[in-house]
């Protein structure tokens, strides 16, 4: 009996760990409980994953109320991937977090921090798992909102600022959605996706519902910093707490791709699409931000924020599979979703466990580490082979895909892009490696001798996701064989 | 070990070396444990590929898959007479280059020696993962990681100088392997539906002639390890690590794996029949004639004796390439012996200029003038080595070079004929005048060598040996020779 609930309980574990760990006392109880909830929440994902992967789709209606009226959670191949991607970082981000909170944050904050981080969570497995559109706005604002107060928790005033970018780019983005909805409720009268996507079609020439899609394209373009609507991006990523930018680095963009494949395939579809100037749109941008970005990155002088422009470029990527709009485009984005979330999140613990010993991100500050933390070193070095696409590692197999789309479409401007892409992505990330690997000057390297390792709590979860680039670099039956179920699903017409 | 199946033989060579890095990297601080590592594991490696090497030429044809990555693409190796004849180069120079490597690093007191033993151990890995590949996508892959763990060896010297030569080699390896290279593997998996290699090749049939031409180019310049101008800039550029480096890797493994990728290509995913019908070759090869002249003429301007020497294997490297691209059977033998010919002799050359470097503190050629008196040895197999590059009796290099020609007078390539003597006579002019100076010619400034002796005993052992190889090879070109001719005639 329980387990047709276990679908809920993805959502509402984490929703009730929140106000659990805000009313505990600041220490390591807080900690514990969030943690425990995340790696109750990664076995639930998992499990669920399991149940979908051969392509059937668990519905669950809340509170008995039958859809379309009430809401619904319709979890098939691809909600499932993305609420493992989500769940599986937050389980390595939490044990990961104790001791860099404990150095970042003063001590009456940490209740407040697990909380809003399980609020967040919570946020974000609600939109992966609810098939209920208004229900999608409300977890949309539930982990906006819970990320604006992670990210003014950074260490720096310039936290504020950047949260209040966020809030105020987040909320535009937000309202966008909200007048998106709103439209396509008053054409349609419904809030079911499965139901809209069946209402839609004899609707398709309709204005109402053109601009709609436009308001909602708009509003999560600015959520998944889409350029040029990105600027948000990078200050946040910045100055916020190293654990919520390795958190919101690997899950919040990815929830938003996720939103963005279901709204272009399952609640519109492509030959809406195409009629429209959306898709030709798309890879422009995608182009310019693939482009931009990564030169952008390579000029950085702060190795968060460097990476922070490369996530705006990978996103890129993301979209370019959407804006390609085929089954093998579709295919890429979910396992470039997938691939980034482990590579970004191994990238940004690496760099968290440097702050952590020597207080900072700047590159200035980081010559000659390399010898004195070769685990972390050798973590950014795999990471960063696995974000340029060198084959033996996932961020290959998501080059690999997103290549051969865009073959199929014979479009060989984008495949040019993808390829020139990769190889800026060589330039900034031995940026990094370079600084690392070679000697400081005689003072800093007199100031560093003393420099220790990071802590074992740091370095297993870091190495976890490493060799989670490696395996799958090798091993794709989850992250393909996954996708391509999933894609089955979201594009009805691929069968 | 003579009775384990082929098959595990192959994963032993290229899991002990790599076994080897580890253990190595265990023993940091032991340094004689340490050597001791890599000598065994370099003689096993050397035994395992000469099994290997009589079990092929016995008619074995050992290949496994790995397992699957994506639907359709396999890691998976096997071996044909090609990729032995290059495994057999790399994995018995292996063992020299060691011996040689340990006299060298402790006579010229180098630092970080472990990470060098155990980068180095990771490089032979990889190459011989190259050399046993059954297909494109495994080829590629063990080829990158050759790119990224050759890194720390050029940059070994952690100056401003090694930063720079690091980058350049590495922007212009990677530039062009996911530039190029990966964009044709991936329009030959779309267009072939399969990255085997196969006799006689997969895109015949399947792709436009047409479009040949350019496919082909995508993978001739993909390859930047073969060093085709353009894209050559890296090879002078890696002469920055020490010379155990320069010689197997930057003569041998890298450049080899480069030239050996790019006879994969036309023999088992084109397919020489295609190539020559098709004309995918027809202009490319003038970017291989004008390598092999231009690079000679730049290597005669060459002082520092690594940079003359690198400049002489691009030079070399097009002589390979241009066999492949040719496409017939006389010129792909001749490619093919060449992997090895040019292997030994360069090798012998890099190793006498490491030696000269360790007893003589020399690296320019101008100040070797004199010096042959003093480490008479040392340039003789200098000696050797050039004469066996220029490609005269008695020495090996005289058969490749000679089947190479062949290989133009069978396609009627004259003025490729006439490249190849002319750049005969350059490599005379560029080479000879280093022995000739340091045996006849007068010491700058009336100095006398009286303190300089020969290098260390384990360098000399080295250098004898490949020199002896150059020689040897005359008379008996058998173990390359058969192997080449069976994977140039095969149908």
């Amino acid at each position: 009996m329980i387990e047709n609930h276990l679908s809920l309980l993805l959502v509402v574990l984490p929703l009730l760990a929140a106000p659990i760990a805000a009313v505990l006392p600041n220490g390591r109880l807080p900690w514990a409980v969030s943690t425990l909830v995340s790696w109750s929440v990664v076995y639930l994902a998992a499990w669920q994953l399991m149940n979908v992967s051969t392509g059937q789709v668990i519905s669950y209606e809340l509170g008995g109320w039958a859809p379309p009226w009430g809401i619904e959670y319709r979890i098939d191949a691809a909600n499932a991937l993305v609420a493992l991607i989500v769940s599986g970082i937050a389980a390595l981000t939490l044990p990961y977090a104790l001791k860099s909170v404990i150095k970042e944050i003063p001590q009456q904050q940490h209740a407040l921090l697990y909380a809003a981080f399980m609020l967040c969570l919570t946020g974000l497995l609600g939109i992966a798992q609810t098939g209920d559109i208004f229900n999608l706005f409300v977890f949309l604002e539930i982990s906006s909102l819970s990320s604006y107060a992670l990210i003014s928790l950074g260490k720096k005033r310039q936290a504020l600022t950047a949260a209040y970018q966020y809030l105020i780019m987040g909320t535009i983005g937000a309202t966008f959605f909200i007048i998106g909805v709103g439209l396509l409720y008053a054409m349609t009268g419904t809030l079911n996706m499965a139901d809209l996507a069946q209402r839609l079609p004899e609707l398709y020439e309709h204005r109402t519902i053109h601009t709609a899609f436009a308001f909602i394209m708009v509003g999560f373009a600015l959520k998944l910093a889409l350029f040029p609507l990105h600027v948000w991006l990078p200050n946040a990523y910045t100055y916020a707490p190293t654990v919520v930018t390795i958190f919101l680095a690997a899950t919040a963009t990815k929830v938003a791709v996720y939103v963005m494949l279901r709204m272009v395939f399952t609640v519109f579809s492509f030959t809406f699409i195409e009629n429209t100037p959306a898709d030709e749109l798309f890879l422009l941008l995608c182009v310019m931000g693939i482009l931009g970005m990564s030169f952008y990155a390579i000029y950085q002088k702060d190795s968060k924020r460097l990476l922070a422009y490369s996530s705006v470029a990978q996103i890129g990527y993301m979209m370019l599979g959407i804006g390609l709009g085929s089954v093998l485009g579709a295919t890429a984005t979910l396992v470039h979703l997938f691939n980034h979330a482990l590579m970004k999140g191994a990238l940004f613990m690496a760099i968290g466990a440097l702050v952590y010993r020597v207080g900072s991100s700047r590159l200035e500050h980081l010559p000659g580490l390399g010898k004195q933390m070769p685990w972390t070193f050798a973590a950014i070095v795999i990471g960063g082979l696995s974000l340029i696409g060198v084959p033996g590692t996932a961020g290959f197999i998501s080059k690999w895909y997103l290549v051969l789309a865009a073959i199929e479409k014979q479009n060989w401007l984008i495949v040019g892009v993808i390829l020139i892409g990769s190889l800026l992505a060589v330039a900034y990330v031995w940026k990094i490696i370079e600084v690392l690997y070679f000697k400081a000057t005689d003072e800093l390297e007199h100031k560093y001798v003393t420099v220790k390792e990071a802590p074992l709590l740091m370095l297993i979860p870091m190495w976890v996701l490493v060799l989670a680039n490696v395996y799958f670099g090798f091993n794709t039956e989850l992250t393909v064989g996954t996708a391509e179920q999933a894609v089955k699903l979201l594009i009805p017409s691929a069968n | 070990m003579i009775s384990l199946a082929s098959e595990h033989l192959i994963i032993l060579a290229i899991v002990l070396p790599l076994l080897a890095s580890v253990l190595i990297v265990l023993a940091d601080k032991l340094p004689n444990l340490r050597e001791v590592i890599t000598l065994i594991s370099a003689l096993l490696v050397a035994m395992l590929v000469i099994t290997l090497a009589a079990r092929i030429n016995a008619g074995e044809t050992p290949g496994f898959d790995v397992f699957e990555v994506v639907p359709g693409i396999t890691i998976s190796f096997s071996i044909e007479p090609l990729g032995m004849l290059f495994a057999l180069v790399a994995g018995t120079l292996w063992l020299v280059t060691s011996i040689y490597a340990i006299g060298y690093m402790r006579g010229h007191n180098e630092k970080n020696q472990t990470r060098f033993y155990a980068a180095f151990a990771l490089a032979i890995s990889s190459t011989l993962a190259a050399a046993f590949s059954g297909n494109m996508f495994t080829l590629f892959l063990c080829y990158e990681l050759l790119t990224l763990s050759t890194y720390p060896l050029v940059t070994h010297a952690g100056t401003a100088e090694a930063k720079r030569s690091g980058r350049i080699y590495l922007g212009i390896l990677l530039g062009t392997s996911i530039g190029f290279q990966l964009l044709a593997i991936l329009i030959t998996w779309s267009v072939a539906g399969t990255l085997d290699f196969q006799q006689g090749g997969i895109l015949a049939g399947k792709l436009d002639p047409a479009y040949a031409g350019i496919l082909y180019a995508l993978f001739v310049f993909g390859v930047g390890k073969a060093a085709i101008m353009p894209f050559h800039k890296w090879l002078p550029a890696a002469m920055v690590a020490p010379t155990p480096v320069s010689a197997l890797l930057h003569a041998v493994a890298v450049v080899k794996t480069g030239v050996f990728t790019i006879l994969k290509v036309t023999l088992y995913i084109f397919g020489s029949d295609f190539i020559t019908s098709s004309g995918a070759s027809d202009w490319l090869i003038w970017f291989a004639a004008i390598t092999i002249i231009l690079a000679s003429l730049i290597a005669m301007t060459k002082d520092n004796l690594k940079a003359r020497l690198a400049y002489s294997t691009i030079s070399q490297l097009s002589y390979i390439v241009l066999g492949a691209l040719i496409a017939v059977e006389m010129s792909l033998v001749g490619a093919s012996m060449h992997i090895a010919m040019h292997a030994f002799a360069k090798i012998t050359l890099f190793f006498a200029a490491g030696a000269i470097l360790v007893a003589a503190h020399k690296k320019n050629i101008s100040d070797m003038a004199g010096l042959g008196r003093a480490m008479p040895f040392t340039f003789i197999a200098f000696t050797i080595g050039s004469l066996s590059i220029i490609g005269l009796p008695p020495f090996g290099g005289m058969w490749s070079k000679w089947y190479l020609a062949l290989g133009m007078v069978q396609s009627e390539q004259w003025i490729l004929l006439a490249v190849l003597m002319i750049s005969s006579l350059l490599n005379i002019a560029y080479l000879l005048p280093i022995s000739a100076r340091a045996f006849f010619a007068k010491a700058k400034d009336g100095v006398v060598y009286a303190e300089v002796k020969e290098a260390p005993l384990s360098m000399l052992i080295a250098i004898g040996f490949t020199s002896l190889a150059c020689i040897v090879l005359f008379f008996y070109p058998d173990p390359f020779y058969n192997q080449a001719v069976d994977a140039a005639t095969r149908r």
